[in-house]
C-alpha cells in the first residue's frame, strides 16, 4: 500500500507543478497589476508551440527521389534528410533529440517580448477598470490567441518527443533501498517537478533578492508612495508582467512531451488555474504555490481506485468541491491577505 | 332543398371511372410516390454528405477518410485509375456517376463530438440536399447520426465505428457497417495473445468512457476470461483525456501482468505512450513479462506511438500489404494521389462509398428503401476483405479480421505494422440476436421535406 500511496504523491507533485506555475503567473499579474488575466492560459499555450515552432525549425527536411528504390504503390520513393543533421552530422541529431529543454532558449525572448506587448498594448488601459471588464478582454485576447494559434498550426496536437536518454522511469524504489521495480516513475516527469521548483524558487529569490524585486514587492504593498518616491513602477510592473509570462511559457514547453499540445490546451489550465489562485488565496505568491501542489496532489489521490470505488467521479471534482469549502469558509483563501475577497 | 337525382348514365359513369381507377396499374402509382422522398436527385448532380472528425481525438483518421472519400468519389465519376471499380465483384458500377449523375459532396467537421455530428449530419441533409451521410471515427457519432438518418429517411454508410452497439442494440435499417466490431476483435486476437502470452494472466483494462470502449472492454474481457485470464480492474477514462498519469499509476502494483488499452486515435498514442514512460514494458510482475495489448489499432495510431508500438497485439480491419487484388490496387491509387499508403479507416470509407454508389445502380433508383434491399444480403469480393456479406439481419458486414502486432525491424516509414494472422470469415461469424436491438422500418419518414 505504501508504494501506491508514494506513486500518487509523486503523480501528485508533478500534476501540481503545472498547476504551481501557471498559478504564480496569474498571481504575479493579480498581485502586481491588479489585473485578473484570463489569457495566462493562452500564454502557457503559446509557450508549448514556441517548442513546437522550434522542432519544426530543426527538421525542416531535404526530399530527394530515390530511383532504385520503390514505394508500395510502385513509384520511386522520397528520402527525407533534416537539414540540420545535413549539416552538422551527429551534432545535428543531438540538437534534434533535445529540441524540448533547447526551445527554452527560444521562449524567453519571445515569451517576454509577448507579454510586454500585451501589457502595453492591451492590458495597461484596463487597470483602472472593473474586474468583469478586465476578465471580458482577456477572455477575449485567449480566443484571438487560441485563433491565431489554429490558423498557423493546425487544432490538432503535436506530439513533441522528449530526449531518448531521458524516456522511461526512474527506479526510485531502488534510490530508497527498496526492491527493485517497487517504485518506478517516468524520468521526465521527475525533471518536470524539479524543474518546477527551480523557477519557482528563482521567482521568489528575484523578487526577496534583487533591488529590483524589492521595489515590487513595495509597489504590490503600496503603489502610490513607490511612486511618490519617484520611481517608474509602471515600467517595472510592465516588466513583471513579462516575467509572469516567460514562466507560464517555459512551463509549457517543458509540459510538451507530457501532453501533446493543441490550441485548446491553455484554457484546460486556466480553468484549474484560477481555482488554484482562489484556493491559495489571490495575489498570495506562496499560496499560489502551495496551493499548486497540495490540490494536484488532491486530486491525484482521489483518483485512486479505492477512492474511486468509494466516491465514483470524485478525481474529477475534488478539485472545484475544495474551493467550494474554502470559499465558505475562508474567502481569501488560505494565504491571502485579510480583506482580499472579503466582504 | 338540393335534390340527389339518380339515373343510368349517372351510375354508368361512376362505376366506369371507379373501374378506371382501380385498373391503373400498380407500378405506375407506386412510382410516383417513390420519387417523393427526402433529397431526391432530381438534376444532373448528386450529393454525398461526409461527416468526419478533421479535428479532436480521431482527426488523423477523419483526414484520412477524407481523402479517401474525394478518391471514392474520383473514381465513381470516372477519373483517375478507377482503384476498386475494377476489381468489385458483382458490379453494376459504369464509371460514369451514379445513375448517370455526376457524384458531388459536402464535408461537415464533427470534432468527434456525437452531437456536434448529429448538427452536421442535419444541415447537410437539410440545407446541402445530401442523398446519403457517410463517415466518422467514433462510435458515438456514428450511433447518433444513424439514429437521425433513420428518422430523416436518409441511407448511413458508417465509416470507423467499432462498437457492437452500431449494429447491435443501436442497429437502424437505415445504417450500414462495413468495418468490424469489437466483438470480432475478441474472438481474433484471444487465441494469438492466449498463445504468446500464456493462459494464466491478470488483466487491467484502461477504457475510453463511451459506447465503443464500453463494448470493446466487455467482448475482451469476455475473450480473455474464456482464456483463463483474471481481470483485475476496468477502469474508464474520459475521451481526449490526454494526461493518463493518474489511471496508469494504480496499474503499477495492482497485481496486473497485462495492460489493456480499450483507447483509440489520439487517447491511445497518449496512453501507449505514457504506460511505456511508466516502465511498464520493462516491468516484471507475478514472475512474468509486464505486457501491454490494444485490441483495435490503425497504423496512424502506430504510427503517432512510433517505438511504443513495437511488439504489441492489436486487430485491424484491413491492411495496406495484404497482397490480394483489390487490397493491391488501392494501395496503388491511394499512394499515387497522397504519397502514402491508406490506413484502415481510409479503407472502409472508400469501400462505402462504393458499396451505396453501386446499390443504387443496382435498384435502379436512389429510393432508400429499394437502395435498402439492394444492400441487405449482398455478397460481394474483391474490396480487400476476401468474399464478405452484407448481412440482412442487422447490416454488420461479415468478413475476415486482421491480427496485427507493431514491427520490430521496420524497413520504410510505412512498414509499421505486422499482420500476424488472418482470421477467417467463418471463426469471426457470430449470431445477430445476441446482441439485440430492432432494425426499424424501412419505409422513411418525410421529414427533411
Amino acid at each position: 500500500m505504501f508504494e501506491v500511496i508514494f506513486l500518487q504523491f509523486l503523480n501528485g507533485l508533478d500534476k501540481g507543478s503545472a498547476y504551481a506555475l501557471i498559478a504564480l503567473g496569474l498571481t504575479i499579474v493579480f498581485g502586481t497589476l491588479g489585473v485578473v488575466n484570463f489569457a495566462h492560459g493562452a500564454l502557457f499555450m503559446l509557450g508549448c508551440f514556441c517548442a513546437v515552432a522550434f522542432r519544426r525549425l530543426l527538421t525542416l527536411e531535404t526530399v530527394t527521389i530515390d530511383p532504385e528504390k520503390l514505394s508500395p504503390w510502385g513509384q520511386p520513393l522520397q528520402v527525407r534528410e533534416p537539414l540540420v543533421q545535413a549539416w552538422f552530422g551527429d551534432f545535428g541529431a543531438i540538437l534534434v533529440n533535445y529540441s524540448v529543454p533547447l526551445s527554452l532558449l527560444l521562449t524567453v525572448p519571445v515569451m517576454l517580448l509577448v507579454g510586454v506587448a500585451m501589457e502595453r498594448g492591451l492590458i495597461k488601459f484596463f487597470y483602472k477598470r472593473p474586474h468583469a471588464e478586465q476578465i471580458l478582454v482577456t477572455f477575449g485576447l485567449a480566443i484571438v490567441i487560441g485563433e491565431l494559434v489554429k490558423a498557423f498550426f493546425g487544432p490538432n496536437p503535436h506530439p513533441q518527443p522528449m530526449p531518448t536518454d531521458l524516456r522511461g522511469a526512474a527506479d526510485i524504489g531502488a534510490w530508497l533501498g527498496m526492491r527493485a521495480g517497487v517504485i518506478t516513475y517516468p524520468l521526465w516527469r521527475l525533471i518536470y517537478f524539479l524543474f518546477a521548483v527551480s523557477i519557482i524558487g528563482a521567482v521568489f529569490a528575484f523578487l526577496q533578492f534583487t533591488t529590483f524585486g524589492m521595489v515590487v514587492r513595495a509597489g504590490m504593498a503600496d503603489r502610490e508612495t513607490v511612486g511618490i518616491l519617484g520611481i517608474d513602477i509602471d515600467r517595472r510592473f510592465t516588466i513583471m508582467f513579462g516575467i509572469a509570462a516567460v514562466v507560464a511559457g517555459m512551463a509549457g514547453v517543458m509540459y510538451t512531451p507530457l501532453l501533446p499540445p493543441n490550441y485548446t490546451l491553455g484554457m484546460d489550465f486556466l480553468v484549474i488555474s484560477f481555482v488554484v489562485v482562489v484556493v491559495g488565496g489571490m495575489g498570495s505568491l506562496p499560496g499560489a504555490v502551495t496551493a499548486g501542489f497540495l490540490l494536484g496532489i488532491l486530486q491525484s489521490f482521489a483518483s485512486m481506485t479505492q477512492v474511486k470505488a468509494i466516491f465514483p467521479g470524485i478525481d474529477q471534482i475534488i478539485i472545484y468541491l475544495v474551493a467550494v469549502v474554502i470559499l465558505l469558509v475562508r474567502p481569501r483563501g488560505l494565504m491571502g491577505r485579510r480583506g482580499v475577497m472579503e466582504a | 332543398m338540393t335534390k340527389f337525382h339518380m339515373n343510368r348514365r349517372g351510375i354508368l359513369k361512376g362505376a366506369g371511372a371507379g373501374l378506371v381507377t382501380l385498373a391503373t396499374p400498380h407500378f405506375f402509382t407506386k412510382g410516383a410516390w417513390a420519387q417523393d422522398f427526402c433529397n431526391n436527385p432530381t438534376g444532373g448532380t448528386v450529393t454525398f454528405g461526409l461527416n468526419l472528425p478533421l479535428t479532436g481525438t480521431y482527426a488523423e483518421e477523419g483526414a484520412d477518410e477524407l481523402k479517401a472519400y474525394e478518391l471514392a468519389i474520383k473514381h465513381l465519376n470516372g477519373e483517375g485509375d478507377g482503384g476498386l471499380l475494377n476489381v468489385l465483384k458483382p458490379s453494376a458500377l459504369k464509371g460514369n456517376g451514379i445513375l448517370g449523375k455526376k457524384v458531388e459532396f459536402v464535408t461537415s467537421d464533427s470534432q468527434t463530438l456525437s452531437d456536434v455530428a448529429r448538427a452536421g449530419a442535419t444541415r447537410m441533409i437539410e440545407r446541402d440536399n445530401a442523398i446519403m451521410i457517410t463517415g466518422g471515427s467514433s462510435s458515438g457519432e456514428a450511433i447518433a447520426v444513424q439514429s437521425l438518418c433513420q428518422e430523416m429517411g436518409i441511407i448511413f454508410m458508417a465509416g470507423l465505428t467499432h462498437s457492437n452497439d452500431t449494429t447491435g442494440k443501436d442497429k437502424r435499417r437505415y445504417g450500414f457497417r462495413h468495418f468490424f466490431n469489437a466483438y470480432q476483435s475478441g474472438i481474433a486476437i484471444a487465441p494469438v495473445i492466449g498463445e504468446a502470452y500464456g493462459n494464466d494472466r491478470r488483466a487491467y483494462h484502461l477504457t475510453a468512457d463511451y459506447t465503443w470502449g464500453w463494448t470493446q472492454e466487455e467482448s475482451i474481457k469476455a475473450a480473455t476470461e474464456a482464456l483463463g485470464w483474471e481481470t483485475v480492474a476496468a477502469v474508464r477514462t474520459p475521451l481526449g483525456a490526454g494526461d493518463y498519469s493518474q489511471f496508469l499509476t494504480p496499474v503499477l502494483n495492482s497485481g496486473a501482468d497485462v495492460l489493456i488499452l480499450n483507447h483509440y486515435g489520439n487517447d491511445m498514442v497518449n496512453s501507449l505512450t505514457q504506460a511505456v514512460q511508466f516502465g511498464m514494458r520493462d516491468r516484471q510482475a507475478n514472475g512474468k513479462q509486464f505486457e501491454i495489448v490494444v485490441p483495435l489499432f490503425s497504423e496512424l495510431m502506430a504510427k503517432g506511438a512510433g517505438e511504443n508500438i513495437k511488439g504489441i497485439f492489436g486487430t485491424s480491419n484491413w491492411h495496406w500489404a495484404l497482397e490480394d487484388e483489390g487490397s493491391q490496387a488501392f494501395t496503388k491509387s491511394f499512394g499515387a494521389a497522397y504519397g502514402s499508403p491508406p490506413s484502415q479507416a481510409a479503407h472502409t470509407a472508400y469501400v462505402q462509398a462504393l458499396l451505396y454508389a453501386d446499390a443504387v445502380e443496382r435498384a435502379g433508383t436512389f429510393y432508400p428503401p429499394e437502395v435498402i434491399k439492394a444492400l441487405e444480403g449482398f455478397e460481394f469480393d474483391g474490396m480487400g476483405n476476401g468474399p464478405t456479406l452484407y448481412r440482412a439481419e442487422d447490416h454488420q458486414c461479415m468478413k475476415s479480421v486482421l491480427v496485427v502486432r507493431g514491427n520490430e525491424n521496420p524497413t520504410s516509414q510505412f512498414d509499421v505494422l505486422d499482420v500476424v494472422q488472418e482470421v477467417s470469415r467463418e471463426t469471426t461469424t457470430y449470431d445477430p440476436s445476441i446482441f439485440g436491438g430492432e432494425l426499424g422500418s424501412a419505409e422513411p419518414v418525410p421529414q427533411c421535406t
